[in-house]
């Protein structure tokens, strides 16, 4: 067994954390994040709120717990829209280098690539309302050229093998050599690129939200709590630095995790370190 | 002029290098010889101060009075391309894509402050005219070249500075013969003419039986046997020395039970490729098959050689129904496969490929890899019934069937083509194409495999398609022989005939440019 690389170790850790604390909030949550008290307003830290009070009285540690359940949640479907889609078209198109179908497809791709992803989340919000199941359809969007690009560049040299060949004169036809052949042998490619797709999920669900444009109250999320702090961010600053650390820790984590699998899982990679 | 005195070499604590000692003498060849693994390429590297992280020498490398192994980087410096020049297998990788080859020739002579830019310019023209480009101009790019000529810019580059040394290591081994005779010759007049001395690493005895004034002969980082050529050749004192020697000539006993039963019938056939695709329109269509046709029957084995772009894989690919093609027709077992070759064909004409490296998926199981033809039969069998398949072919190829657990990468070379040969027998296939395959294994597990194919084509009267650039593999395992150049084959007839008494040009020219073994039995008589 050869040693983990730090990088990842600490991302996992980073990472774990804030999934463990999604689920926790699921169970239990120091204080329920639904009783408003305004005579609590705004309490420093103490024993009872261990990060203090928000402008509402609510307990900030179980506000950013229950927000990591939203950003997660988002970021997750996001990522799960991306690869659903993105890699079976990257496949076939890898599959059908140079054909119709791969010129369609990197051209679709191309075409998304060229919007804004902003102003798509903002179309679909002001067509269908504002929530955090049209932030994951505008971020999921995003999501499948990217998948698409990756899982094409890397199917490429896969089909140049003569391991490919062999599954050919075995009788075997494109959809069959993709899923048996092509796609388990650039899955590591995939696993990194989901985690770092899942860290700028995280993000845009934060700006989403803090433009009013995802996840709404009472629905706790980081990027809106971030936006609420806004105004008080000079004489409550925790307020904003709070959630704030939580998005930066969180996306730190997953980047670190995904340069460490990149690393791991790279069999080139992990000949020249050892 | 250089003096390797018991160089031992561990890289990480494994041992690399044993005891190596060698000398090479001003304007002398010295050929090493040995298969991979040998060491052969490390004592070369460790000659240059090129060794990898972790190396740990101990002995002395003279050059003059110099000990190269203990000399600083910044000393070595000077000297790698001032003393000693080097060229490498590859000349497809050993350039910089993006620079123009005057420039990567220039390079060495303005590193080592030799001449001004005006000057490395004049001199990069006159080592590229010593190499015979004369007609290539400086501005060109290395994508633009062929292979050989490739190859005469890293030489070119080598000798920019006339160093004393000059080390080739497996210089023709990526060339086609022709190319490769060519190369041969330039390395032979730089040292008749420039008074270099060469050190030619190589597996290939019969290269530098034609080449070196001295042969050192190298096994497990050991220096086995080494002296002047003829006399190692004649007299191969060394048990490994003379195996090699026999591997590198071996003819496989073959019994032959040819039947004037055509398998494969192929007639007139066409592949054309469209042009390359600019912005609205193609390029001109290329033609990479024209008019070719043959027949192949029962139980014989018939070779194709050719040189590399003579179109004999794009044949190949259209052979196994994976490609289409634009005119002819190939007939196998009776049954025209065109346009899309029926599964039960499929299983009855498989294929064993050059790189016993890639031609496994790295992460299935040796018995998901040999069954996966299996795909091809109606009532394939499953289960106990699979695994007792599987262990059949395993112990066809004289593999233990406990192998089937294991993964690609736990098996040597010689070892994986076998277990590709064994995915290939699965079917009970008649026909087998090999598609040089045996030309990427070291001379002795070369000759096994070359035993094997005999032994299997006796045992399961299979017909073979050899495809080859190699001429002596081709003239020890097939009847016949199709020679093919520029998309079509331009001889063909009985193995023997063709190679004694070739008729086309191309032919008489191809094995004329094969370096060949000498005959010692006649000059021991």
């Amino acid at each position: 067994m050869t040693r983990l690389p730090p990088a990842l170790i600490l991302g996992a850790a980073l990472s774990g954390l804030f999934l463990a604390a999604a689920l926790v909030s699921l169970l239990w949550v120091p204080h329920a994040i639904d009783g408003v008290a305004i005579a609590n307003r705004l309490q420093p830290p103490s024993a009872t709120h261990l990060l203090g009070t928000d402008q509402l009285g609510r307990d900030i540690l179980s506000m950013l717990m229950v927000g990591a359940q939203t950003s997660i949640a988002v970021a997750i479907l996001a990522v799960g829209i991306g690869v659903a889609l993105g890699v079976p078209l990257g496949l076939a198109a890898a599959a059908n280098r140079g054909s119709w179908l791969d010129e369609i497809i990197m051209r679709g791709n191309d075409l998304i690539f060229a919007f804004p992803s902003l102003v798509i989340a903002i179309l679909i919000t002001a067509r269908y309302g504002p929530s955090a199941t049209n932030a994951i359809l505008a971020i999921g969007i995003f999501n499948i050229p990217v998948f698409a690009r990756v899982a094409r560049g890397a199917a490429l040299p896969i089909w140049t093998r003569d391991f490919i060949r062999a599954a050919q004169t075995a009788g075997k036809g494109r959809i069959r050599i993709s899923a048996e052949h092509v796609l388990p042998n650039i899955a590591n490619l995939l696993i990194v690129q989901a985690t770092i797709q899942f860290s700028l999920g995280i993000l845009a669900e934060a700006a989403l939200s803090y433009v009013g444009l995802g996840a709404q109250p009472p629905t706790p999320s980081w990027g809106r709590m971030l936006s609420e702090a806004q105004t008080m961010i000079y004489t409550h600053p925790m307020l904003a630095v709070l959630p704030g650390l939580a998005i930066v820790m969180t996306v730190l984590g997953l980047n670190l995790m995904g340069d460490g699998l990149r690393d791991a899982l790279d069999p080139r990679l992990r000949r020249g370190r050892a | 002029m250089i003096a390797i005195r018991d160089l031992s070499l561990s890289i990480h604590g494994t041992p690399i290098l044993r005891g190596v000692s060698l000398d090479i003498a001003p304007g002398e060849i010295l050929g090493l010889v040995g298969e991979s693994g040998s060491g052969k390429s490390m004592t070369a590297l460790a000659l240059m101060g090129l060794l990898p992280q972790g190396a740990r020498t101990t002995g002395t490398a003279l050059l003059d009075e110099t000990d190269l192994l203990t000399l600083p980087e910044a000393a070595l410096c000077k000297l790698r391309g001032n003393d000693i020049g080097m060229i490498f297998q590859e000349p497809m990788t050993a350039l910089n894509p993006l620079q123009t080859i005057g420039a990567q020739v220039a390079e060495t002579l303005v590193i080592h402050g030799r001449a001004t830019r005006a000057e490395a310019q004049r001199i990069a023209r006159d080592r590229l005219d010593r190499v015979g480009l004369s007609a290539i101009p400086l501005d060109r790019y290395p994508h633009e070249l062929s292979g050989g000529q490739r190859q005469r810019v890293c030489i070119a580059a080598a000798i920019a500075l006339n160093p004393r040394l000059l080390i080739a290591d497996e210089p023709t081994t990526a060339l086609d013969v022709t190319t490769q005779a060519q190369i041969l010759d330039l390395l032979k007049s730089l040292v008749a003419e420039d008074g270099l001395s060469l050190l030619l690493i190589t597996h290939d005895l019969a290269v530098v039986a034609d080449m070196a004034d001295r042969i050192a002969v190298m096994q497990t980082g050991a220096i086995v046997e080494s002296g002047s050529t003829a006399q190692v050749l004649a007299q191969r004192r060394h048990p490994y020395t003379a195996a090699l020697f026999a591997a590198s000539a071996h003819t496989p006993s073959r019994r032959v039970h040819r039947a004037d039963e055509p398998l494969m019938v192929v007639e007139d056939l066409h592949r054309i490729y469209p042009g390359a695709r600019t912005l609205l329109r193609r390029g001109p269509p290329v033609a990479a098959v024209r008019g070719v046709g043959f027949t192949l029957h029962r139980g014989e084995s018939l070779g194709l050689v050719g040189e590399s772009g003579c179109g004999k894989s794009t044949l190949t690919r259209a052979l196994l129904g994976l490609d289409p093609v634009q005119g002819g027709d190939i007939r196998i077992f009776g049954r025209s496969i065109l346009p899309k070759m029926p599964d039960s064909t499929r299983a009855g004409i498989q294929v064993v490929f050059q790189d016993p490296y890639g031609s496994f998926d790295p992460r299935w199981r040796v018995d998901q890899i040999i069954s996966e033809p299996f795909h091809l039969l109606p009532d394939a069998p499953r289960g106990a019934d699979r695994r007792a398949r599987v262990a059949e072919a395993l112990r066809a190829v004289h593999l233990a069937p406990e192998d089937m657990d294991k993964y690609p990468h736990e098996f040597s070379g010689g070892q994986r083509q076998r277990i590709a040969i064994a995915r290939a027998l699965i079917t009970q296939p008649r026909i087998l194409v090999l598609d040089e395959a045996v030309s990427a294994l070291d001379v002795s597990v070369r000759a096994r495999i070359l035993d094997l194919l005999a032994e299997l084509q006796g045992a399961f009267g299979l017909s073979y398609l050899f495809i080859s650039h190699d001429l002596t593999v081709v003239r020890a395992i097939t009847d016949r022989v199709l020679v093919m150049q520029a998309g079509e084959i331009v001889e063909q007839g009985p193995t023997a005939d063709v190679f004694d008494r070739p008729s086309h040009p191309y032919t008489q020219h191809l094995l004329k440019a094969a370096p060949r073994l000498p005959d010692m039995t006649e000059r021991l008589a």
